[in-house]
């Protein structure tokens, strides 16, 4: 790779603009640096401008404004045959008329590599998928999960530096998609190649990503690693959008020492991290995850505030317990709890108190 | 069915034979559904399978010298039974003698009782042109002639006396007979019971279907240049803009088919509007208007505007459904845009080629009404002449054999498409 300005910076979005009608920006200053090595996961509800920013990368969409450079050189004008960026689509798109060994050898053959050399590479690419007794067949031979690796092996055959996934595990099952999600990490981290991976599951997101950026609305939400994103979300959209998440809306008293005090709808007073309010007198929601939620007074910090609950549900899930709780006028109240020997199995009816660690408690922008 | 071993047939809950009782369960289904089809089967046997079947048949099988039916009553006459006993009693080649005259002069009688003489004569002379009028001019001097009969027939008409006349004659005294389609390859029995060309100035027929074969293959050709592009666009406009353009494609379809030609003829004959066109632009001299029309490019052009859409839905049909990833995927590997089309699109459009090319060829082979009204006489195919000899010539065992060579044709063409591409791979829509 050619010398960057800076080393860690090998994918470059600068100001980036999309709009497709001239009336509406689908993708709206997009600013984002990866370094070399990275796993990128772009995050997003259908519509939040992740796709089109991938197709961009690819070279399949131009941008309307702004630059990408890969390894510090611009590539806006550069057609994707040239970028050497392997692709993983969304359908695999295996060519349905060529058997496996020809998908593979594809690219290499586009790049005049002689014949031998290419069949030690597809040779060496299906058996890193551990595929290689599968060659002389047909993509249509193979089920789902096959021809995710075939589609897998086929973008990095050709042994591309930067690897863009489109929801690749989309269309498997359950079980499939969690040892998939393991294998392509896996592969990316031991082959050292920069991914960035679209995909709309969050759990996907996390487990799989160096860092994760979550979109809405042609917007970078928050960029950061799957620990920060789920447990300091900046702002009310991610803390919603990546895990499960109680919402208590509110108005800032008073922020005091790192401390905002807030003052629930209801008139209930709770002590909150204040991350995107700044003066009182604000509206704010306030973010509380399930598994944070304590009502074993004993455990609580002296002098913290508390807040009256009813049960509402109790489901037995096996691994945790989730209860339902009515907390300050909200039913949807959820309490996350392990299923230890000494846990205490809440009944619907029962009136307890809650509460929490301060800084577990993020007041948010309403 | 804890009893039923591996060889033993298995048998229902109370006994019976499970073939039998799943048989006798499907029958019903079996039945309805062959009544349901039976219509259409009916239909299909009287007015497609019966008719080519009868042509076939014509086409070897011409009674026009054995039997007569009389048009008013029906009545069937076994006529030339003389003239062929002498056949049966004497082996190909023998000369004529007084024996065969006075046969000759008996059987004329006969014609000229039940009125037959033209026909008889209209069958030898399919085969010996000029004969007709040796036939029915001997139909009227029956009555004056007088043995020995073979000086009395000739001094009638030498042509009596022509061995090619007998041998021919021989031939039509049997009903059966390949010689029609002898005829329309352009060959002919010679007196010594080979083959042979006829005369130059008289082959037709091979130079015809030469001349169809090569201009189908163009008009299949030149659809697929024109509709293959056309076909793309259609599968990968927005909806909006495919459906109106789809409209385009299809409209000429629902105009009629006279339509459509004659309105080539107003643009393309010499005093058209095309010709008007270059020469009032000063691109062409009055005096040397192209011949655009009545003849084969007349032809040509007019089929393959017609043919079109038959290249083009088959062909949309097959584009429509190829998602745009794979050329994509075949860019983001490396692909220039014309190896993606190349390697990756139009492998995967064969399927509709061989659809719209296989349609277009066999609805052009076998094409009348176009190169009849813009054929001229160098672009007519060798179904006008099918058609001449069904409606002018009335020779209907030369039609038949020339149709049933044509469809045999088709036949082979469909089998070798079958062998190459595999008939399951064919894509209409």
């Amino acid at each position: 790779m050619a010398a960057s300005q800076t080393s860690d910076a090998f994918v470059e979005f600068d100001r980036v603009q999309k709009s497709y009608d001239g009336e509406t920006l689908v993708v709206k200053d997009l600013n984002l640096t990866m370094p070399k090595g990275e796993f990128l996961t772009m995050l997003g509800p259908s519509g939040s401008g992740k796709t089109t920013c991938l197709m961009m990368l690819a070279g399949f969409e131009t941008a309307t404004h702004g630059d990408i450079r890969l390894g510090g050189k611009s590539i806006n004008n550069i057609p994707p045959h040239k970028r050497g960026i392997g692709m993983v689509f969304q359908n695999y798109a295996l060519f349905p008329h060529m058997t496996i060994e020809e998908n593979l050898s594809f690219p290499l053959e586009v790049r005049n590599i002689g014949k031998s050399d290419r069949e030690a590479k597809v040779k060496r690419a299906l058996e890193m998928v551990e595929m290689g007794n599968f060659g002389k067949r047909r993509p249509a031979q193979l089920s789902g999960g096959q021809q995710q690796r075939i589609a897998l092996a086929r973008a990095l055959v050709f042994e591309p530096e930067l690897v863009l996934m489109d929801e690749p595990l989309g269309a498997l099952d359950k079980q499939l998609r969690e040892k998939m999600q393991f294998e392509i990490t896996n592969l990316a981290h031991s082959l050292g190649i920069t991914v960035v991976y679209v995909t709309h599951d969050q759990t996907e997101a996390l487990t799989m990503s160096d860092r994760v950026a979550v979109f809405d609305d042609g917007v970078i939400q928050q960029l950061d690693t799957p620990d920060k994103l789920y447990e300091e979300p900046m702002n009310s959209f991610v803390a919603q959008f990546i895990g499960e998440n109680n919402t208590l809306e509110g108005v800032v008293k008073e922020i005091r020492n790192g401390v905002a005090l807030v003052q629930l709808d209801d008139g209930e007073l709770i002590d909150c991290n204040p991350v995107n309010v700044s003066k009182a007198g604000e509206r704010t929601r306030v973010s509380i995850r399930p598994e944070r939620v304590e009502f074993n007074k004993a455990r609580l910090q002296e002098g913290a505030h508390t807040l009256k609950a009813e049960v509402l549900e109790f489901i037995y899930m096996g691994d945790i317990f989730r209860t339902r709780l009515r907390v300050a006028g909200n039913d949807e109240f959820v309490v996350k709890t392990r299923n230890a020997p000494d846990q205490k199995r809440l009944q619907p009816g029962e009136h307890i108190e809650i509460g929490w660690l301060p800084e577990d408690c993020r007041a948010l922008d309403a | 069915m804890s009893d039923a071993t591996a060889n033993q047939s298995l048998t229902t809950a109370d006994g019976i034979p499970l073939k039998a009782a799943l048989a006798r369960a499907e029958a019903r289904a079996r039945r309805r559904a062959f009544l349901l089809v039976l219509p259409l089967l009916a239909f299909i046997l009287i007015t497609f399978v019966t008719p080519i079947a009868q042509m076939l048949h014509q086409s070897v099988y011409n009674e026009g010298f054995t039997m007569h039916t009389d048009v008013i009553t029906g009545e069937r006459t076994p006529i030339m039974t003389n003239v062929k006993e002498w056949f049966d009693e004497n082996p190909v080649g023998t000369e004529p003698d007084e024996e065969a005259y006075a046969a000759l002069a008996e059987d004329i009688r006969k014609l000229r009782e039940v009125r037959a003489a033209g026909s008889a004569g209209t069958r030898i002379n399919y085969e010996r042109s000029g004969t007709r009028s040796m036939f029915t001019k001997a139909n009227r001097s029956i009555t004056g002639l007088e043995p020995p009969y073979k000086e009395a027939f000739i001094e009638l008409d030498e042509e009596w006396g022509a061995p090619d006349l007998w041998q021919v004659m021989r031939d039509a005294s049997t009903p059966y007979t390949v010689n029609f389609y002898l005829a329309a390859i352009d060959l002919k029995k010679s007196p010594d019971g080979g083959f042979e060309g006829v005369p130059d100035n008289r082959k037709v027929y091979v130079n015809l279907f030469q001349r169809t074969l090569f201009l189908s293959v163009l008009i299949t050709f030149l659809t697929f240049v024109l509709g293959y592009p056309i076909a793309h666009l259609l599968a990968t406009l927005p909806l909006r803009q495919s459906n109106l353009l789809m409209i385009l494609v299809l409209l000429p379809f629902w105009t009629s088919l006279l339509v459509r030609t004659t309105s080539w003829i107003v643009l393309l004959q010499s005093e058209g509007v095309l010709n008007d066109a270059l020469v009032g632009a000063g691109l062409l001299g009055d005096e040397n208007r192209l011949p655009m029309m009545y003849n084969q490019i007349g032809t040509v052009v007019a089929m393959t505007h017609i043919l079109l859409p038959f290249m083009v839905l088959p062909l949309y049909s097959v584009m429509r459904p190829i998602n745009p990833s794979y050329v994509r995927a075949a860019r983001s590997l490396g692909a220039t845009s014309w190896t993606a089309f190349w390697r990756i699109y139009f492998p995967q459009t064969i399927p509709g080629i061989g659809a719209g090319a296989l349609l277009v060829f066999i609805l052009s082979v076998g094409y009348y009404i176009t190169p009849a009204l813009v054929g001229g006489s160098s672009g007519q195919l060798i179904s006008n002449l099918i058609a001449f000899h069904m409606q002018n010539s009335l020779n209907w065992s030369l039609a038949a054999a020339l149709a049933a060579l044509l469809l045999g044709g088709v036949l082979i063409l469909y089998w070798l498409y079958d062998r190459l591409v595999g008939i399951d791979n064919l894509k209409l829509g």
